[in-house]
């Protein structure tokens, strides 16, 4: 199990067993013919114990894998293809997809919870908190007497560093932070395996900010559990995570350890990316933008999306669309071989392609 | 308890605001048709009954209209609305006194059926949104836009002239004495249906519109996602999470369009001769009684108050924030 | 985290908002209006009741007021909709009071909507105490039950004919649409666009008309419809008790004269049908565009692509936290734009 904390950089790359395998998932946004296909044949496989970062710009279809993974995506999204194949404890593997909803509802909060983006409407306005850490506690425990749900949901605020007599205040009377504490909480009440957190911080200011995703962190590291850490804060990302999958445009684009995606790019895209944000620590550097916008999903150009955009731009990009392999650089060894990216530019057997790199996505 | 006072001084100024208005409507009119009444009337009025009239219509050009208003308090603080000139000389509130509790009964128990109803449709029609139970929305849409009274003429067609089932007018059998007896509040419900049905029929479909767009708007809240999230049952979801608050809304707009409601109801007592507020109040209109008008409309309108006092206590237990914040 | 970099910007615009309702420019909105079918029935059926209330008195085969010795007849080929008690023909009634019922819809409807537009737009720019005032204002009307008022008003003029119910109508009916208004008004001052009009120093009324109105069009014309309907059933339930005067051809007359005539008792349907018909037909009409503006208006209640025997066929249930997965297509993988994809790896 890898052990990420703030200060000390992660070793990454530590191959845990599979706990959840998202392979060619693709999604519709619509149910008729001209429906927008938001994600195409999206592979993932986040290991146990392991800090998953998805980072990419807004509408790059990073939340809608994390809710189509677990079936929550709401109208008019529609999952086409693909399979979510989900590993329990006990090592047996179900594939979320082809569960009936009886099942898809016993297995939900146990085997994954999910914290969503904005804290503000995560939690009925109606009820108290306690009340709704506990209705999820005895959906699953059939025989559990409320009492005991309760005081499972006092000691799990009191886990998040909130204090219990908390738990008869109703969502209004919580600050944004405590709102996101509580779902944090509840979305650890079943003990889950795998833990997706939607932009969880985005909403907060930056010192509540930090401690959130330090409080993350700890918890992980007692509870053991695998995070999918959805954001579009890489710099947040290269802290927290141990490996990160750079989405663009309903695409995973590059998918490697995170020190690696940060030091050492391999996609023009995430390249990009990181040099839009200031980095936390280390060397200072010019920030520059991308330029262009992202495109529009519902008319797709053929070929690379990324092509209109790219400085490093050729012209099978523009007719053939990538798809996520090896870098120019496997033959390294090491890590550099478990790294995948979908650019042309690493591949030399296409006509253009010279094979070697730009020197920035080289390094 | 910032709501509670903020709610209290929303309906003195409401109950102040219908009094006024009641008090400017005769003042405001051109012409004067009451004047002429009491010609009619001469001699058979007593002169205190006479004052009671002169204030309430602003006969008396010589006094200030100031004067006029407060003299006009004094008369509603006493409880004396002025006589009526139909059934001369009873005095207005007694009669209004024996039609509300009628109309309290029938208006007040359909409206509350229908709400009760309509909310339940709505809720199972926005939950399954995109299946068959869509097919009832064309249907409540019709109902939504017949006007009461014509539904309440079809139904005695059928019912009572056609089929015979239910007696056309009135709210009892006139040969039973009014008592808390088994046959008398028997009667009562038995000449009670029909109309309650066609209220019930024709307000339904608000409530379940409105309902159902509330719902649907609410299903997409985060928190109710998080509920599916959490394999919470479905019904528990839609119950707790969906239904649970998308009635608040439902449930104030309950409030604001009572008047509304109650107006339409209102005219359901004229076509099935139901002797409650509605009926006198059509009956005052036909002969001119204004005394009686005035009264019955005040009446009105304070019913209406009332129960907006009682939703907004349904509302503040329903929602914490409004028992907490203002 | 001081991030000035061009993306961020949209960093609090939530990436399932997947509607793109926000950015269409006005034209393809309206487009979109015109596209929805509740809307376009609503529209068509009202168009037929304006033709009508135009050419009626024309086309109409009776003086509707002419007496004749058909006492009560049911339709026949001389008289389609038969004859009231009078023998007068009961269809001509009809055609020619429906001008009528729309003019006093119209005047009422336009009444309304101008005080609601007023007051509300007013009570939510000026803010404070005048919002509260005017606020208050609104609700009292709200909560006062309109039609006994609309009852004892029109009872106590000397006339009260058309033109004078629909002023009635109006001044009673404007609370609903001022509330609306208000909320809009409330949430549109806060806008950018508002906000930079204002630090241009345009003047307060021009930014109304320029900047605060357009951008309130589709409430006020959902507030219009609204007060129109409710302008037709005041108006037509009026004349049903008789407070307007029986000589005005309307719905509601129609049926008051059916009424007071025991046409019920006497099994005369052709009297108080096809009138009552006709006005939930205008009612029906009238809500048809207001759900057409209200799914334009909330993206959520927008049934788009919903079609239910589409998916039936592609055995699709939409709920919300359980997502449909498409099991057997017809024909292979629906086209994903990029068909027979190996991942490299798989080639390597």
């Amino acid at each position: 199990m890898t052990a990420s904390t703030l200060d000390v950089p992660a070793p990454t790359g530590t191959v845990g067993e599979p706990v959840l395998e998202i392979e060619n998932l693709s999604v519709d946004y619509g149910y008729t013919d001209d429906a927008t296909h938001v994600l195409r044949d999206v592979s993932l496989t986040l290991h146990r114990g392991e800090v998953l970062g998805l980072a990419g710009e807004s509408g790059c279809g990073k939340s809608t894998l994390a809710y189509a993974a677990t079936r929550l995506l709401p109208p008019p999204g529609l999952i086409t293809s693909g399979s979510v194949h989900f590993t329990g404890r006990d090592g047996q593997r179900t594939d979320v997809l082809r569960q009936s909803d009886a099942e898809l509802r016993a297995s939900r909060w146990q085997d994954t919870a999910i914290v969503f983006q904005g804290a503000m409407n995560s939690l009925n306005p109606v009820y108290r908190i306690g009340r709704q850490i506990a209705d999820g506690i005895l959906a699953h425990r059939p025989g559990m007497r409320r009492k005991e749900a309760w005081d499972q949901a006092a000691s799990l605020l009191e886990m998040v560093g909130i204090n219990a007599d908390r738990l008869r205040d109703f969502p209004h009377q919580l600050s944004g932070g405590m709102r996101q504490r509580v779902m944090i909480a509840m979305a650890l009440a079943l003990d889950p395996q795998v833990l997706i957190m939607d932009e969880p911080t985005t909403a907060l200011d930056v010192v509540m900010q930090r401690q959130i995703v330090e409080e993350i962190a700890d918890l992980r590291e007692r509870l053991g559990f695998s995070v999918v850490f959805i954001t579009h804060d890489v710099s947040l990302l290269i802290e927290i995570a141990d490996r990160i999958a750079i989405m663009y445009a309903g695409d995973i684009v590059e998918d490697a350890g995170a020190q690696d995606v940060y030091r050492r790019p391999r996609h023009p895209y995430s390249a990009a990316l990181l040099h839009s944000f200031p980095p936390l620590r280390g060397e200072r550097r010019e920030l520059t933008g991308i330029p262009g916008s992202p495109p529009d999903m519902q008319k797709m150009p053929p070929g690379c999306p990324f092509a209109p955009r790219c400085a490093h731009v050729t012209d099978v990009c523009r007719q053939v669309r990538p798809v996520l392999g090896p870098t120019a650089l496997a033959d390294r060894g090491g890590r550099e071989a478990e790294r995948s990216v979908a650019c042309h530019l690493h591949d030399a057997d296409l006509e253009g392609i010279d094979g070697t790199l730009p020197a920035d996505l080289a390094r | 308890m910032r709501f509670a006072v903020r709610r209290t001084i929303f309906y003195l100024i409401t109950a102040w605001a219908a009094v006024t208005i009641n008090f400017l409507i005769p003042r405001l009119m051109p012409g004067d048709p009451v004047t002429a009444l009491m010609g009619r009337m001469q001699g058979r009025i007593d002169s205190n009954a006479e004052e009671s009239i002169r204030v309430l219509f602003g006969l008396d050009t010589g006094a200030s209209v100031w004067q006029q208003y407060v003299d006009y308090w004094g008369l509603l603080l006493r409880g004396d609305l002025g006589l009526s000139f139909t059934f001369f000389p009873t005095p207005v509130s007694e009669i209004v006194q024996q039609a509300l509790p009628w109309t309290i009964g029938l208006v007040g128990v359909a409206t509350i059926i229908s709400f009760t109803l309509g909310t339940g449709i709505g809720v199972a029609i926005g939950w399954r949104r995109g299946t068959w139970a869509d097919a009832l929305l064309p249907i409540t849409t019709f109902f939504s836009a017949v006007p009461y009274f014509w539904l309440g003429l079809i139904a005695i067609t059928v019912f009572s002239v056609t089929l015979g089932w239910f007696p056309s007018s009135g709210s009892y059998d006139r040969g039973l004495v009014p008592t808390w007896s088994w046959e008398f509040v028997g009667s009562v419900i038995y000449y009670g249906f029909l109309p309650a049905l066609t209220v019930v029929l024709s307000s339904i479909a608000g409530w379940i519109l409105g309902m159902r767009n509330m719902l649907v708007t609410v299903s997409s809240e985060d928190y109710v996602t998080v509920a599916h999230a959490k394999g919470l049952p479905e019904r528990r979801v839609m119950v707790g999470y969906a239904a649970r608050n998308a009635i608040l809304p439902q449930v104030s707009n309950f409030a604001l369009s009572l008047g509304f409601v109650v107006g339409g109801t209102l005219i359901m007592e004229m076509v099935f001769s139901y002797q409650g507020i509605g009926y006198t109040l059509f009956q005052a209109v036909n002969t001119q009684d204004y005394p009686l008008m005035q009264g019955c409309f005040l009446v009105i309108t304070l019913a209406v108050l009332g129960a907006n006092i009682i939703a907004d206590f349904v509302y503040a237990a329903l929602d914490p924030r409004a028992r907490q914040e203002g | 985290m001081a991030q000035d970099t061009t993306f961020t910007e949209e960093q609090a615009a939530p990436e399932r908002a997947v509607e793109h309702d926000v950015d269409d420019p006005r034209r393809a909105k309206r487009f979109l209006f015109l596209r929805n079918g509740k809307a376009l029935t609503g529209l068509g059926i009202l168009l037929f009741f304006g033709i009508l209330a135009v050419v009626g008195p024309w086309i109409a085969p009776y003086d509707p007021n002419q007496v004749s010795a058909d006492l009560l007849q049911p339709p026949s080929w001389s008289h389609w909709l038969g004859t009231d008690h009078t023998g007068r023909d009961i269809l001509s009634q009809i055609v020619v009071g429906t001008r009528g019922v729309l003019v006093v819809g119209l005047i009422a409807g336009v009444s309304a909507t101008v005080l609601g537009v007023i007051v509300g737009v007013t009570a939510g720019f000026i803010g404070g105490m005048g919002d509260e005032t005017l606020s208050a204002l609104s609700n009292v009307f709200l909560v006062i039950p309109q039609l006994p008022l609309i009852i004892i008003i029109a009872g106590q003029l000397p006339t009260a004919g058309g033109v004078t119910v629909a002023l009635v109508i109006g001044i009673t009916g404007w609370a609903w649409g001022a509330r609306v208004m208000r909320a809009q008004t409330l949430s549109l001052r806060k806008r950018d666009f508002v906000e930079a009009a204002r630090a241009n120093g345009e003047r307060t009324w021009r930014l109304v008309l320029a900047e605060v109105l357009p951008n309130l069009t589709a409430i006020i014309a959902a507030g219009f419809v609204g007060t129109v309907t409710f302008a037709v059933m005041s108006q037509v339930t009026l004349a049903f008790i008789g407070i307007t005067p029986v000589s005005d051809w309307n719905w509601g007359t129609i049926l008051f004269w059916a009424q007071n005539n025991l046409a019920l008792q006497r099994g005369a349907w052709w009297w108080f049908v096809p009138a009552g018909l006709c006005i939930a037909l205008l009612g029906m009409a009238l809500t048809l565009v207001n759900f057409g503006i209200d799914e334009f208006v909330n993206p959520r209640l927008r049934s788009t692509g919903m079609n239910a025997r589409l998916l039936r066929r592609r055995r699709i249930r939409p709920r919300i936290g359980f997502t449909p997965v498409l099991r057997t297509p017809p024909d292979g993988r629906p086209d994903v734009g990029t068909t027979a994809r190996t991942t490299r790896k798989e080639r390597s």
